[in-house]
């Protein structure tokens, strides 16, 4: 009977934990890779910061990617003149609402919020398919679409990279019609190293929060032994 | 165990015993430290079950440390800063980045805040299959009850308070269930958010009750929590009164002094606690997008609403009987009976002492019915919080509503099955199992 | 409860050593408590260098930039002003500048690294107020007949003279404090930096 009871209540639950979503293609990268980093901060500043903010981001933070002061003042501030300030952003966000409809968001930490409940880690798949999904289409203003999100109003920033895409109709899978500077997998994997920026800035202590977790659960360990040798001890007493 | 009737300190003669008498003369230290601690009697025979009252109390002390460290850095602000964001939002940001060792400190009050429920829903589990509400522990249960509703208040407050996406729809939404109430419905919700939306002047007083108001109510519930259980003394899983049968000294044959064999008991629970618990804040502080949801880390627009919007997982129980509820019923709407029975849905465990009518206290030695029916309770407790976290479904609002059946079917139909069973006879003693 | 009252070794070695490890702890966990009551990473930002440009300040004029949240006075001292300076040697109470307010290239007769460039900090030693400037000699300002030209703290009215140097029997207690700074380019200053390596 109770059995019974469960099967009917579980079964439904499970039918509806299993509707379809989009398909996210799985970022390859991890934030533990400093020289992908790099690379992913400069295509960052480069290619999104000019029209994207990430302000709550402080260049100096740059530093800790393994560059040095100097470094960051010469390959990666362009707008801001202290390594101390925010990497805010040049354009001024009511023009920017007048030029793509909206303001751009904020990036520093859209990794996270493009996490989704259940997987928190999604966002970095989210945004390794998104940066690979735009196609051409005359129907929009900026001349570009994307697959994942519909009507997009951010234009393909890196279609000088990528090349062309184009949708066919009858496959509904995306073509590449006009070849960019990269091969396939060379952009494949510049797309990866920017998301993996990404993230990293959506949190930049992540690692050193791991390590870290990682020495407090050795020490409680430790405490464990101790703290149940003694109540072993006291509870001899006890019958 | 009235505190007043132990023998006063006398001093040895050294220093630091003249400092204790002389305390001792003019404030009730020793007899406070014996009446709870070394000479307040605990039934032997507590399980894993008994370490969840005060890991409760470890996670207040987290949560109020944590709390004041960030009010520090905080800012209830919701003007935009030049940036274009929510000042408030930005200052979260600021603690998480900015802030030296802000980001440990804000995990540990996000994370505290799941830990504190799920603490606490153990607590009361525990009271549940035990029968500790049952007399003479009554109010110890109501007062109990009362932590819980301000411990939900509290968390709701809090959660207003980075300003992101959920933060802000989920307050609007709450606060316009108020509104469902006849007549006055709609100047109630005013008056709570003291704008016509959620605004600067909620997330100020938000602020303000979360921080002040709450807290302390709370602490003085816990107090008063305590205070009643040690009046009566703890129910144990045998459901057995150790009171009953006393030595020659007047000390239960069953008890032992709380300190040291508890203190150091409890200390091995409080070491695996937090074990499990730095695990999640070091290694997924987010829960896996239900202790920190997701769209969070949007700042509030209150122009754009998200598209899947669901309360913290502590709540989504009581939000699924709220969406469950889809008939008019004597003229007044769903959406004002969906209010009253998900409120009905927590307010109903204050009634357990009343509604429980077995002749023992323990499962151990109760019947299959209530094995069933606890069992039953307690899947579609998962099963409506299970739902409260998806989209709202046909199938999903039938199932919501079958267990909303169940949910109140347990707790109405208690007088009688609580009755029914088999039971089995409850021992002399205490049993060590 | 057999045992209890006699003394266990065995028992308290292990109270000892779970207090041991539990305080350590209890230490470690405060670390971020503490910690997050220094300046964030937003304070020192704002308490970052700041980079002047003195080529438009005339001799004789005076010019106040913020550094730290506090104002830093930059006079450009005329030959007149600076003569005034070896005449208060006994009206001062450091003339000599022993007391640590500068950075050791400041510790000469005109407290600068260039004699008519002056940079202070001009916050009063005593409590804290920011001196008025009262650069004309004479009465004419409300001082004395014989004041020579300097600066004067409304609050508790100690006085300083151009170098700012706090004059005798005033209740501030030290000279004003002279910024780590260091000179770009001729006309370039950078207040809260010393020399590379210095």
């Amino acid at each position: 009977m109770k059995k019974f009871l469960i099967a009917l209540l579980f079964a439904p639950i499970m039918a509806l934990a299993s509707s379809a979503n989009v398909h996210l293609d799985k970022w390859p990268g991890s934030v533990g890779d400093k020289a992908a980093l790099q690379n992913g901060a400069k295509l960052f500043v480069n290619y999104c910061l000019n029209c994207h903010g990430a302000s709550y981001m402080r260049y100096k933070n740059l530093m800790e990617l393994g560059l040095t002061e100097q470094q960051v003042k010469d390959n990666l501030m362009f707008t801001a003149d202290k390594i101390g300030g925010l990497m805010a952003v040049a354009a001024r966000s009511d023009e920017q609402k007048q030029w793509f409809g909206a303001t751009p968001p904020d990036l520093t930490i859209l990794a996270r919020a493009r996490g989704e409940a259940g997987n928190a880690g999604a966002g970095a798949d989210w945004l390794y398919t998104y940066l690979r999904s735009f196609y051409r289409d005359e129907n929009r203003p900026t001349g570009w679409n994307n697959v994942i999100f519909e009507n997009v109003g951010m234009p393909h920033v890196l279609y000088g990279l990528q090349g062309q895409q184009v949708m066919n109709h009858e496959t509904h899978k995306l073509e590449l019609a006009v070849p960019g500077t990269m091969p396939a997998a060379e952009f494949d994997k510049s797309v990866s190293d920017l998301v993996g920026f990404m993230v990293w800035m959506a949190e930049p202590q992540q690692e050193f929060r791991r390590t870290l977790g990682f020495i407090v659960l050795a020490f409680l360990a430790v405490l464990f032994v101790v703290a149940y040798a003694l109540k072993k001890e006291y509870w001899k007493d006890i019958h | 165990m009235a505190a007043g009737n132990f023998e006063k300190y006398k001093s040895d003669g050294s220093p630091a015993g003249n400092a204790l008498e002389w305390l001792d003369a003019r404030f009730p230290a020793t007899s406070m430290w014996k009446g709870h601690l070394s000479e307040y009697y605990a039934p032997k025979n507590f399980n894993f079950w008994y370490f969840f009252g005060s890991l409760a109390l470890l996670v207040l002390v987290i949560q109020i440390v944590t709390g004041i460290f960030l009010v520090m850095h905080y800012k209830p602000d919701a003007a935009l800063n030049a940036s274009g964001v929510p000042i408030a939002f930005a200052s979260v940001e600021y603690i998480m980045r900015d802030v030296p060792g802000g980001w440990l400190i804000r995990y540990m009050h996000s994370t505290g805040a799941s830990a504190f429920f799920i603490v606490v829903y153990l607590h009361m589990f525990r009271g549940l299959i035990y029968g500790s509400y049952r007399k003479p522990r009554e109010l110890t249960w109501l007062f109990g009850v009362g932590i819980f509703l301000v411990l939900m208040g509290e968390a709701f407050f809090g959660y207003l308070l980075p300003w992101g996406q959920m933060s802000y729809w989920g307050a609007q939404v709450i606060v316009n269930l108020f509104g469902a109430i006849p007549v006055i419905g709609n100047d109630l919700s005013i008056i709570i958010r003291g704008d016509f939306v959620v605004g600067d002047a909620t997330l100020n007083r938000f602020f303000s009750f979360h921080v002040i108001a709450f807290p302390l109510v709370l602490i003085g519930l816990v107090a008063a929590h305590v205070l009643a259980l040690h009046e009566t003394g703890s129910n144990n899983p045998d459901g057995v009164e150790i009171k009953a049968n006393k030595d020659e000294n007047g000390i239960p044959r069953d008890g032992i002094p709380f300190h040291p064999y508890y203190t150091v008991k409890d200390i091995v629970g409080v070491v695996v606690f937090l074990m499990v618990f730095s695990a999640v804040m070091f290694w997924a502080p987010e829960g896996g997008g239900y202790f920190l949801e997701t769209p969070n880390f949007y700042p509030a627009d209150p122009l754009k609403t998200p598209p899947h919007i669901a309360p913290v997982w502590y709540f989504t129980p009581y939000y699924s009987i709220l969406r469950a509820m889809v008939w008019n019923f004597f003229g007044l709407d769903a959406k004002f009976w969906g209010v009253v029975a998900m409120g009905a849905s927590v307010v109903i465990f204050a009634a357990l002492p009343w509604l429980d009518r077995s002749p023992v206290k323990s499962i151990r030695y109760r019947g299959p019915i209530t094995k069933a029916m606890i069992t039953i309770f307690v899947i579609c407790f998962f099963i409506l919080g299970y739902l409260g976290t998806l989209s709202p479904s046909p199938m999903g609002e039938l199932v919501s509503q079958i267990c909303t059946v169940f949910y109140f079917g347990f707790f109405l139909g208690m007088p009688w099955w609580s009755r029914m069973d088999k039971f089995k006879p409850v021992p002399d003693r205490v049993t060590m199992k | 409860m057999s045992n209890q009252g006699k003394v266990d070794c065995g028992r308290r070695r292990l109270v000892v050593a779970t207090a041991a490890v539990g305080g350590v702890g209890a230490v470690a966990a405060l670390v971020p408590f503490v910690s997050s009551l220094l300046p964030s990473e937003r304070a020192k930002a704002a308490g970052a260098p700041v980079e002047v440009d003195i080529s438009k300040l005339e001799p004789g004029q005076m010019m106040t930039v913020e550094w730290r949240g506090k104002p830093v006075w930059i006079i450009n001292r005329t030959k007149d002003m600076l003569d005034t300076l070896p005449k208060l040697a006994n009206a001062v109470a450091d003339p000599k500048s022993e007391k640590n307010q500068q950075p050791d290239y400041a510790k000469n007769d005109t407290r600068s690294i260039k004699p008519e460039i002056m940079v202070v900090v001009g916050i009063c030693t005593h409590l804290g107020c920011s001196p008025s400037q009262k650069f004309k000699k004479g009465a004419d300002e409300g001082m004395p007949g014989d004041w020579l030209g300097g600066f004067l703290c409304p609050c508790h009215g100690s006085t300083f003279d151009f170098a700012g140097r706090v004059y005798k029997a005033k209740p501030a207690p030290t000279n004003l404090e002279v910024p780590p700074h260091v000179y770009l380019a001729d006309t370039r200053i950078m207040i809260g930096e010393d020399k590379k390596g210095a």
